[in-house]
């Protein structure tokens, strides 16, 4: 028995660690005033930092089942979430002087934080739908929370409105899909679904309907279109360090959550949502750059530039096979590297009542700091996919994946909406070298949040020249994850 | 292959670009002399070094030399490979030996952030070499997207009053082609089993309708940079705003970038493609020797009269090309070195005057030769090599296009002889009415002659338009035999049977 136990916390022992940190957190919290808030800010980053120990060391070969089939671990599982804590420890640093002057640096901020890397591990390690669907429900409401923080702010609470009201509506549709899927092959476990599928045993019409709204839920919570009305009003209205961790991180999650579903458990529909997904794909690309061009607000841009960058994701996602799901994941570690850094740009140069999220904030940053200036550069160049930053390779291992499965007009069609996106991306540039600048104003930021957006714009451009480890480890985690050959 | 136990690409691509970063570490303008004696020393070594590329290269031989294989990609079997044949080696050393005259031509006359400046310059030096060296279709394509961006920074950061849409457009227009280009590259790699090679993609057979498409994803990225009519209209604007620097790298360098995609690219790979489109290719030359001849005849601004003559020039390197023989491919080498050392000239000739009066009207000039003498014999040689005096390097490469277009259609050659009269006809009206007649206003009345830095630009280019004008046999002999044997590859269909 006790071996029995044992076994089944082992391979979930990051996510009880973190848990148990949280509560002790949330009870350290209470005990200390403002000034010592640093104190929980240093815990909950050791807190991330055990976890990634943890997840190292727990790691083994294989794939892992535990808490009869409802938990998974594997290669892919521990990719990701080592992933997940690094952007989320990335996120706090930048976050913390933007929100210390904001008067928003607070332990609940910390606390929704933690909790919400750990919906986002429960969503990457799950196997069966009631696991994936309590993950997404842990991040989700924590998500909403966060958004609301700034009480005396309209935006912000407007945006958790909505953000709310949509995300309710978007489990909803999922959860009414796996009911369907549920009454079709009479479980909720991705393998035994998928097997059920495959032998014939399930009425395939109640499937492909279920199928339908799992597909249109799954969009919804990646922001794709049609299903993307929220996402820009989120990224505005949100207090930036809280659109920086709605941008970042839970794409990683996403992407295990729509792969642990389509992939895991509905493979054998696989022509049913291939075709969906290049709707999907295709319009968000279409929207996304063309709505981001009109864009004055530099968090609206890059909310419709996300959608876009999700269409692009998904583009990896139908085209199958370890390609196709490795250049995936590729795609979203990328850009949450390159998110970061976004965001990130955008608090440092935000001051004490002071937002720097319009774009005419950016013009002359060249004459104000040169280096800033350099590596937004670099991020901008990487998201538009000029190499040799990253983001080149992120949509070339994409492109190669599409034109393997045969689609040479969806990769035509992809790059020709890229070149659109190219353009705005190249206005940010353009504002900050060739105008003046509006403000002299000296740019305040933190000695830790300057290095790290040192090393999340050389990373990008180093990561550009050297981009075959990561691109590897993608491939080989999809591959051993996902059991693809 | 190494010299002195140096790789010498490798050397030729990553010098100026570490000297480019150091240029940039030097800081803000305070700093200014610094930066720009670190540049000078660094785009002279980066020219220093490709020497042995021309010494050392043997002739008899159309393999690739001095070749450097390491894996880079190992997921997708890229690798770090560079080479050079008869067809590249030339541009690497032509990139190599405009890098410190730009630096020269930059070195009084930008003021403000002089250190990016010519860290923009050095940088693009190296990844230009790196263009013409690349042998793996992806690391090409990372050098190729990779030059847009210190052009675009050079042409908006220091250009004319309209310049944020010329760089927007240049931007733009180049990332078109370029994008198509990438899904061709793709679709081959997948062709050939797994390998990024451009070896490779010579061998692959390709069905015509394939070979059609990739030669059109591969014509809109080529004939954008070439540029071809008609997707030429990026380029009078780019030169119109781009520094005198700009305009000369943009000029010398990149349009060959272009030129020299078709032969590494298009030909050897879409043979079939290539043959069944070629009137197609000769129809939009003579088009841009003919229509933008006459275009630029009416043009009021010297910068932009230049810029429609390369691109009228350039049109005789794409008729060359695509006649199909050895006369036809020789000439039309010779005739984008050619160009390269005039239409950089040309350009520096402008910034000259440019500098001193802040116009480029011709209206605004007249009688410079009463205060700047020098400068209107040198004017003068220039703009003598650009309407194709014999004895001087232009003549060398149009006459060879026109001896083989001769061999292929008289009327090809009647049509593209017809430049020789237009080139003439504008480039030396142009030069009539800035140069001679009355001192037209008091600013041409204060002109002072060129100072001595400006003298050595002028006399390194006026000594190799002579040369290579007098005796183009060492130009022509390194590339004989690889043209040869690209002509050999591109007569062989490359359907599959």
């Amino acid at each position: 028995m006790n071996m029995d136990l044992m076994i089944n916390l082992m391979p979930a022992s990051a996510e009880i660690f973190l848990l148990c940190m949280v509560c002790v957190i949330l009870i350290a919290d209470l005990l200390i005033n403002q000034q010592g808030r640093m104190l929980t800010y240093m815990l909950a980053q050791l807190t991330l930092l055990g976890c990634s120990v943890i997840t190292v060391g727990t790691h083994e070969p294989g794939v892992v089942f535990a808490f009869n089939n409802l938990f998974v671990d594997d290669l892919m599982s521990d990719v990701l979430k080592l992933l997940t804590y690094l952007a989320v420890s990335m996120m706090l640093v930048y976050s913390r002087q933007y929100l210390m002057v904001r008067n928003l640096f607070s332990g609940e901020f910390i606390v929704l934080t933690l909790f919400a890397t750990l919906g986002m591990m429960v969503m990457i390690s799950a196997n069966h739908f009631l696991s994936l669907y309590l993950g997404l429900e842990i991040l989700s409401l924590s998500m909403y929370a966060m958004v609301a923080l700034q009480r005396d702010s309209a935006v912000a609470t407007e945006a958790a409105m909505k953000y709310f009201v949509l995300g309710a509506l978007a489990s909803g549709l999922l959860l009414y899909g796996m009911s369907m899927l549920y009454g079709a092959t009479g479980s909720l476990e991705l393998g035994v679904i998928s097997n059920a599928i495959q032998y014939g045993v399930a009425d395939k019409n109640l499937m492909v309907f279920g199928l339908v709204f799992i597909v249109s839920g799954l969009a919804f919570k990646l922001g794709v279109v049609p299903f993307h009305m929220w996402v820009p009003d989120v990224y505005h209205g949100a207090p930036t360090a809280m659109t920086m961790l709605i941008g970042s991180a839970p794409k990683l999650a996403a992407f295990a959550f729509a792969t642990r579903i389509l992939v895991e458990g509905l493979q054998p529909l696989v022509e049913h949502w291939s075709g969906m997904l290049i709707i999907l794909s295709l319009a968000s690309m279409a929207i996304g750059n063309l709505a981001a061009i009109a864009q004055t607000n530099i968090k609206r841009m890059f909310a419709y530039s996300t959608i876009a960058h999700m269409g692009f994701l998904l583009l990896g996602l139908l085209s199958g096979g370890v390609e196709g799901y490795g250049s995936a994941m590729f795609y979203a570690v990328v850009y949450v590297l390159m998110s970061l850094g976004g965001f990130g740009m955008i608090m440092l140069l935000s001051r004490e009542g002071f937002e720097a999220d319009t774009l005419n904030d950016f013009k002359g940053l060249n004459q104000r700091s040169p280096w800033l200036a350099f590596m937004m550069l670099l991020l901008m160049f990487s998201m538009a996919g000029v190499p040799p930053t990253v983001g080149f390779y992120a949509k070339f291992s994409v492109l190669n994946a599409v034109v393997q499965a045969g689609y040479l007009w969806l990769a035509v069609a992809a790059v020709l909406f890229s070149l659109i996106g190219a353009f705005y991306y190249l206005r940010i540039v353009k504002l900050m070298y060739f105008d003046a600048p509006e403000s002299h104003a000296p740019i305040s930021c933190s000695q830790d949040s300057a290095l790290l957006i040192s090393l999340n714009g050389v990373g990008v451009l180093a990561l550009g020249l050297l981009p075959g480890a990561l691109m590897s480890i993608c491939a080989v985690s999809v591959q051993q994850s996902l059991l693809l050959f | 292959m190494t010299v002195f136990g140096l790789p010498i690409l490798s050397v030729a691509i990553w010098l100026p670009i570490v000297f480019g970063l150091l240029v940039l570490a030097t800081g803000d303008d305070k700093n200014a002399p610094l930066a720009r004696i670190l540049a000078l020393i660094g785009s002279v070594l980066g020219f220093l070094v490709t020497i042995p590329l021309y010494t050392r290269f043997a002739v008899d031989t159309s393999e690739m030399q001095f070749v450097e294989m390491h894996d880079w990609i190992a997921r997708f079997n890229i690798h770090y490979h560079l080479g050079v044949d008869g067809i590249s080696v030339l541009f690497i050393i032509l990139t190599a030996f405009f890098t410190p005259i730009v630096v020269i031509a930059g070195w009084q006359v930008i003021e403000k952030r002089v250190a990016q400046y010519m860290a923009a310059f050095l940088i693009m030096s190296g990844i230009m070499v790196g263009v013409f060296a690349a042998l793996d279709a992806v690391l090409f394509y990372v050098f190729w997207e990779a030059m847009l961006i210190p052009m675009f920074l050079i042409i908006g950061v220091w250009g004319g009053p309209n310049r944020v849409y010329a760089a927007v457009k240049f931007f733009l227009y180049t990332l078109l082609g370029s994008l198509l280009m990438l899904v061709a590259l793709i679709y081959l790699y997948n062709q050939t089993g797994g390998s990024f090679s451009i070896l490779d993609f010579h061998q692959v057979e390709i069905p015509m309708t394939a070979q059609m498409l990739i030669f059109g994803a591969f014509f809109f990225a080529f004939a954008v940079k070439v540029p071809m009519f008609p997707v030429h209209t990026w380029l009078p604007d780019a030169h119109v705003e781009a520094p005198t620097g700009g305009s000369v790298i943009l000029a010398a360098i990149m349009l060959k970038v272009g030129a020299y995609g078709f032969l590494r690219f298009s030909m050897p790979i879409a043979p079939d493609a290539s043959h069944h489109l070629a009137g197609l290719m000769i129809a939009l030359s003579l088009i841009a020797v003919i229509y933008i001849g006459l275009v630029a005849l009416t043009q009021t601004d010297m910068k932009k009269l230049v810029a429609y003559s390369s691109i009228s020039h350039m049109g005789f390197v794409t008729l060359g090309f695509f006649i199909f023989n050895a006369y036809g491919i020789e000439g039309a080498l010779l005739q984008m070195i050619s160009h390269g050392f005039i239409s950089g000239a040309l350009f520096l000739c402008i910034g000259v005057l440019y500098d001193r009066v802040h116009s480029r009207n011709i209206s605004d000039y007249g009688g410079v030769a009463n205060t700047m003498p020098v400068f209107a014999a040198f004017f003068m040689l220039f703009a003598m090599a650009n309407s194709g005096l014999p004895g001087t390097s232009g003549f060398v490469g149009e006459f060879m296009v026109i001896l083989g277009a001769v061999k292929v259609n008289f009327w090809y050659a009647f049509a593209a002889a017809l430049t020789l009269i237009f080139g003439a006809a504008y480039t030396l009206w142009m030069y009539k009415r800035v140069i001679f007649g009355a001192v037209a206003n008091s600013h041409v009345a204060e002109l002072t002659d060129l100072s001595s830095r400006e003298k050595l630009m002028f006399a390194v280019l006026a000594i190799a338009v002579l040369v290579m004008g007098l005796y183009p046999l060492p130009f022509s002999e390194i590339m004989h035999v690889s043209v040869n044997e690209l002509l050999v590859h591109v007569a062989r269909s490359k359907l599959p049977l």
